[in-house]
């Protein structure tokens, strides 16, 4: 019981809500911009024929963010869509960016410093040119 | 088939995926691979993108949901993430060196492995005794709300389950799924979290897993926003109907005959990928 009302208990309470409502608009938000990125999609290549038997390799159409923010603005489905997947794929990024403050506030170093690290090893995967 | 044939047959599968995969605990991703490479006969390497995205979705999705009851425990899943995301990121690389037909065998192995651990009856054990050097200094120890008050637990043998967390992140990001299956043996079983912890805390790993190897296969052209737009939507709206549901039923027998349909697609992956049809 003593723990209940110790200070760290209520902050980290306080922070896993937080961390839950980011996770939740951030799905919410992508899946719309999938959706109407989908619409459009759908109604300018819906009569044709799906081509996936064989991998084509990076589409430089949507395999960069600059590529696909260049699409949205001309008003394209696919990049439209692709954006809503990247913000997808950022939802979970944002949270661990999210958490380093929290520790932060918390003045728990040692968790500032493994959130870093989790976060140094994704931008390592995101520009270490991994991409081959 | 036209494409909007194709993406509303998809887009039915991705719901049913999704709901099958909530209510047996065994994640969307998993069914995604099969449903792709042999429903469709879509490239091993799409599908791959295809269901590690649909994965981040179901994660985030119901995350939410977990937190606020309380149980994740935010620090143990924090630091196993050092090792699932390393892992992960060199998952994404093997992908590129290793022949599609060996990546549908581990698969199949994979899948198999995830089939038999949801039917494996759950022990809810509870540690008590403090012995672990590292989850102290770590604080990995934690607390977590029960009906009848919270309950404290330890946290054992924490180099083994970071060595178990990293294999998990490998065949994340060389497979494409969230390796839940496999998450929640290596903190149930080897570091003694109990279950409830474990699976929650997992859930919420899956998504920061997943985001590591995605950002490779995106650069790779494995994510494709044609298959990605069903896909997404379709296991979104399966979980969430699924997690409705979950409150009711009693998913035992489901599990089972879910289990056994997931081997029967696993050898099915697996004689594809000798036979050089994938």
């Amino acid at each position: 019981m003593k723990r209940l009302f110790s200070k760290t208990y209520w902050a980290d309470k306080d922070v896993e809500i937080l961390l839950g409502t980011l996770l939740r608009y951030g799905v919410v938000l992508s899946s719309i911009v999938v959706l109407a990125g989908g619409a459009i999609y759908l109604i300018r290549h819906g009569h044709e024929l799906p081509e996936y038997r064989a991998f084509a390799g990076p589409n430089n159409r949507w395999d960069n963010l600059p590529a696909i923010l260049h699409g949205v603005w001309l008003g394209h489905g696919r990049e439209i869509i692709q954006l809503g997947v990247v913000m997808l794929i950022g939802t979970p990024i944002a949270r661990i960016i999210f958490s380093v403050f929290a520790f932060s506030v918390e003045k728990d170093y040692l968790y500032i410093v493994i959130t870093l690290v989790v976060l140094g090893v994704i931008t390592f995967s995101m520009l270490g040119g991994l991409g081959g | 088939m036209t494409i909007l044939t194709f993406t509303l047959i998809l887009l039915g599968g991705a719901f049913l995926a999704g709901l099958l995969g909530s209510l047996t605990g065994l994640g969307g991703g998993v069914v995604i691979i099969p449903l792709l490479t042999l429903g469709f006969h879509t490239d091993i390497r799409y599908a791959i993108g295809t269901a590690l995205v649909a994965a981040i979705a179901t994660s985030s999705g119901s995350a939410s949901a977990y937190v606020k009851e309380g149980i994740t425990n935010i620090r143990l899943g924090m630091f196993l993430e050092i090792a699932t995301t390393t892992g992960a990121v060199a998952g994404a690389l093997l992908a590129v060196f290793l022949p599609t037909s060996l990546v549908a065998v581990i698969f199949g192995v994979v899948l198999i492995i995830s089939a038999v651990l949801s039917i494996r009856p759950k022990g809810n054990h509870l540690e008590t005794e403090d012995k672990s050097q590292w989850a102290q200094q770590l604080r990995l120890n934690g607390h977590y709300p029960t009906p009848e008050g919270t309950v404290d637990y330890k946290v054992r043998h924490v180099p083994g389950g970071y060595i178990m967390m990293t294999v998990a992140g490998v065949l994340s990001g060389l497979l494409g799924i969230g390796s839940g299956a496999l998450k929640v043996l290596a903190m149930d079983n080897m570091m003694r979290v109990p279950f409830k912890v474990s699976t929650t805390t997992s859930n919420f790993m899956i998504g920061v897993t997943a985001a590591a190897s995605a950002v490779v296969y995106l650069q790779r052209g494995y994510i494709d926003p044609g298959l990605c737009f069903p896909v997404v939507l379709g296991v979104l709206a399966g979980a969430l109907g699924g997690t409705k549901i979950l409150a009711k039923a009693n998913t035992k027998w489901l599990r089972i005959v879910f289990s056994v349909v997931i081997t029967l697609l696993a050898l099915q992956m697996m004689y594809n990928g000798i036979s050089g049809k994938l």
